[in-house]
C-alpha cells in the first residue's frame, strides 16, 4: 500500500468569539481533535450536521484557517507551519471547490481571467498565449465551450459556475481537491452533472478529494471512504459502503436512518431513529463524549470521559459501545 | 370536494425583457387528509403556482387565465372585477382557509416580537375571541407540535429558538386557524437532516389529525417519497406528470420524470448504480415556445415535439402524463 497523500493528527481549530476587557473569553470548538487520512486518487467524504466543524476541517487543510493544534501532513510534510517558496508550491498542489457558484467568483472579472489568474500568480506558462490556451483547454474539460472565455459569470447558470469553478482549480494541475459542499446550491438535474465531472477529472488527472456535504446520498455515491463528524469530533471513519450497510456508531445510525429515502414503499417500511433534542453549543459541549446528550444508549460512562477510538473491523469508532476494556 | 381545485392556471410577469409566462395551463386539486407533493426545479414555476392561489403575486405579476376554488368556493382573481374586492376576499382567506409554511425559518419570522405576538395575531384575526382565550389555543398549538414547556417559551423571542424550532413556530403558526389547505413551500430545505426527520414525522402526524389537505412544494424526491400521498411533477411553468407516489416512483412515464429518478443516488442501493444526469439546463421562461418545454434536454424528442404541446394522456384515475411519446402513433421502445 502506498503512503498517503494527507494525514492529519489531532487536529484542533479554536475561535476566540468574545472576550475583551470586560467579558468573559469564549472560545468555539469548531473542530475539536480529530484524525484521519486520505489515500492517493481516494475520495474522503466528511459529513455530519452544519456546525459539525466539516467544513473548518477542510478550510485548515487549504491553510485558510490556522490550526489551535495537531499536525497535518501532506506528502509527508507537516504543512501547518510552512513558509515562503515551501508554501507556494502547497498553494499549488492543493485547492478547493466552493459551495457557492454565485458568491466565489467576481463578477467584474472573465471567465477568462477567473481561469487564468492562478496561472498568472504562479507563473505556470512564459507567455500569455500559452496561458490562454491552457484556459480554452480547460473550459472544454469542464463542458462548457472555449469562446465562453470572453463572458462574465452572471451570463452562466448555476451548474455552469461550478463548471467555471472546477476550471479554475484544475489550472494548477493540484493534487487533492477540498470539494466543500460543492452540489448543495444545484438543483436535482444538475448536481449529477457535476458530480459525474468530478468523477471523470479525477479518474484522468489522479486527483484525491475530501469531499464534504451534508447530503448524505450524494456523498456515499462519491466516496471511496466516509467520515462521520458530530460536534468537532470525528466519530467514525470506514469504507463508505460498510458504512452505510452497518453503521456503527449510535450517530451514524440517526443519521443515516433521517435521510429521506426516494423510494415510496421503503420509506413506508423504514423506522426511524428520530433523534431527541437539538445540536448542542460548541462553545459548551457536554463533558464525555459529545453525542451523549441525544444519544438513546447513553449511559453514566459517557459522561465521565471522552469515549477512545477503537477499531472495529476495519472501521475506527469512537464510542464506549465498542470499547472492550 | 376537493379542498382546493386549479383549474388552467396560467400566471405571467411583464418584465423589462418581455413576458415571462411562469404558470401555464396548470391544474390540479387536494382532498382532505391528503399531502400532494409539487416537484421541480428552480424556475419550474413550482412557487409561482402557489403564490397566484394565495394572492401573492409580485407587483409585475398577474393570473391571466384559470379557476381557483377552495372548498367550492370560488376565489380566481378574475372572477372579481375589482382588484380591491379580491384583495378583501383573500385577506380574510389567508392564515385561515388558507395558511402558508415558508421555506426559510429565520426570516419568516419577526425578530422584534414575541413569539406570543406572532401566534395570536392570526387567531385574534379570524375569530371573535378575547386575547386570553387567544394566548391558550396559542399554548395548546405550541404543545401540538412539540414545543417543550411551551407556556414559558411563548415569552420568548425568535432568535431565543433554533432552526428547527422556529419551523415548528411557523407549522404552529399555520395551523391557528384550522386551515383547509396548507401550503408549504420546501418546509425541511433549510435544516439539518434529523431535524428534517423531526419536522416531516411532525407533519406526518398532523395530517392525520387535522381535517386539511397539505401541498408540499419541494425539490427533493426523498422527502416527497417519505410523505407524499400523491406528486405533481412540473417543468417549465407545466405540469408534466401527475399521480400517487408508487406511480410515480415506480411506473414513471414521463422521460423528464424518468430522469429525475435517474439522476439521484439512494442510498439504500448498495451496488453503485451510475448517475444519469439530464443535460442541459432548465429553459428560458421567457421565450418559451409552443412545444414540449423539455424538448431540448429529451433523449426521445420527435419532431412534433418542438411543435405542439402534447395532450395531457391519462393512465388512471390519478395518473397521467402530457408527452408525445404516450401517444399511439409514436413508435414504441424496443422498435
Amino acid at each position: 500500500m502506498s503512503d498517503p497523500i494527507l494525514t492529519i493528527e489531532n487536529l484542533k481549530v479554536h475561535f476566540q468569539i468574545a472576550g475583551g476587557l470586560f467579558t468573559k473569553k469564549q472560545i468555539v470548538k469548531a473542530v475539536d481533535g480529530i484524525s484521519f487520512s486520505i489515500m492517493p486518487k481516494e475520495t474522503f467524504g466528511l459529513v455530519g450536521e452544519s456546525g459539525c466543524g466539516k467544513s473548518t476541517t477542510g478550510r485548515a487543510i487549504v491553510k485558510i484557517n490556522q490550526p489551535t493544534d495537531g499536525k497535518i501532513f501532506f506528502e509527508g510534510r507537516d504543512i501547518t507551519k510552512i513558509k515562503g517558496a515551501e508554501l507556494r508550491q502547497f498553494r499549488k498542489d492543493v485547492q478547493m471547490i466552493f459551495q457557492d457558484p454565485y458568491a466565489s467568483l467576481n463578477p467584474r472579472m472573465t471567465v477568462g481571467e477567473i481561469i487564468r489568474e492562478p496561472m498568472d500568480i504562479h507563473n505556470i506558462f512564459k507567455t500569455k498565449q500559452e496561458r490562454e490556451n491552457r484556459v480554452r483547454e480547460l473550459l472544454e474539460i469542464v463542458g462548457l465551450k472555449p469562446d465562453h472565455i470572453r463572458r462574465y459569470p452572471h451570463e452562466f447558470s448555476g451548474g455552469q459556475r461550478q463548471r467555471i469553478g472546477i476550471a479554475r482549480t484544475l489550472a494548477l494541475n493540484p493534487k487533492f481537491v477540498v470539494c466543500d459542499e460543492p452540489i448543495s446550491a444545484l438543483d436535482v438535474s444538475i448536481q449529477a452533472q457535476v458530480i459525474n465531472l468530478l468523477e471523470d477529472i479525477q479518474e484522468e488527472m489522479g486527483i484525491s478529494y475530501l469531499f464534504i456535504a451534508h447530503d448524505l446520498s450524494m456523498v456515499k455515491h462519491i466516496s471511496d471512504r466516509i467520515g462521520v463528524m458530530y460536534l468537532g469530533n470525528l466519530v467514525e471513519v470506514g469504507e463508505s459502503d460498510d458504512v452505510y450497510r452497518r453503521p456503527l456508531h449510535p450517530y451514524t445510525q440517526a443519521l443515516l436512518s433521517s435521510v429521506p429515502i426516494p423510494d415510496p414503499k421503503t420509506a413506508r417500511e423504514k423506522k426511524r431513529i428520530v433523534l431527541e433534542g437539538e445540536l448542542p453549543s460548541p462553545i459548551d459541549p457536554p463533558s464525555g463524549c459529545v453525542f451523549r446528550t441525544r444519544c438513546p444508549s447513553a449511559t453514566e460512562k459517557c459522561a465521565q470521559s471522552k469515549p477512545p477510538t477503537v477499531k472495529v473491523g476495519n472501521r475506527l469508532v469512537a464510542c464506549f459501545l465498542y470499547d472492550e476494556n | 370536494m376537493s379542498m382546493l381545485e386549479i383549474k388552467n392556471l396560467s400566471t405571467e410577469f411583464s418584465t423589462e425583457n418581455g413576458t415571462v409566462q411562469a404558470v401555464r395551463d396548470v391544474s390540479l386539486h387536494v382532498e382532505k387528509g391528503e399531502v400532494l407533493g409539487v416537484v421541480g426545479e428552480s424556475g419550474s414555476g413550482k412557487s409561482q403556482t402557489m403564490f397566484s392561489v394565495m394572492g401573492l403575486l409580485a407587483g409585475n405579476g398577474k393570473v391571466v387565465e384559470g379557476e381557483i376554488h377552495i372548498d367550492g368556493k370560488d376565489i380566481s382573481p378574475l372572477s372579481f372585477k375589482k382588484a380591491k374586492e379580491y384583495d378583501a376576499v383573500m385577506s380574510d382567506i389567508r392564515g385561515n382557509d388558507m395558511a402558508m409554511i415558508f421555506q426559510d425559518p429565520m426570516t419568516f419570522l419577526n425578530p422584534v416580537l414575541r413569539i406570543e405576538k406572532q401566534l395570536i395575531e392570526p387567531i385574534l384575526n379570524h375569530n371573535d375571541i378575547s386575547k386570553a382565550e387567544a394566548k391558550e389555543r396559542a399554548i395548546e398549538l405550541m404543545r401540538k407540535v412539540g414545543i417543550p414547556s411551551p407556556e414559558k417559551r411563548i415569552r420568548q423571542y425568535p432568535f431565543q429558538f433554533s432552526g428547527g424550532m422556529r419551523q415548528r413556530i411557523i407549522i404552529a403558526i399555520a395551523l391557528a386557524c384550522n386551515p383547509k389547505v396548507i401550503i408549504a413551500d420546501e418546509p425541511t430545505t433549510a435544516l439539518d437532516v434529523t431535524i428534517q426527520a423531526q419536522v416531516l414525522d411532525l407533519i406526518g402526524n398532523l395530517k392525520d389529525e387535522l381535517d386539511s389537505g397539505i401541498i408540499m412544494i419541494t425539490h427533493d424526491l426523498g422527502v416527497v417519497a417519505s410523505i407524499c400521498d400523491r406528486i405533481a411533477i412540473m417543468y417549465g411553468g407545466k405540469i408534466v406528470e401527475i399521480g400517487t407516489a408508487d406511480e410515480i416512483f415506480y411506473e414513471p412515464k414521463h422521460p423528464y420524470t424518468k430522469g429525475l429518478l435517474d439522476c439521484i443516488s439512494n442510498p439504500e442501493d448498495l451496488d453503485k448504480k451510475e448517475l444519469r444526469p439530464i443535460p442541459g439546463s432548465p429553459p428560458d421562461l421567457l421565450n418559451i415556445g409552443k412545444g414540449c418545454p423539455f424538448t431540448d434536454r429529451c433523449e426521445k424528442a420527435m419532431k412534433i415535439c418542438k411543435l405542439e404541446m402534447p395532450d395531457t394522456k391519462v393512465f388512471s384515475d390519478t395518473h397521467s402524463c402530457a408527452c408525445w411519446l404516450t401517444h399511439p402513433m409514436a413508435k414504441k421502445e424496443g422498435n
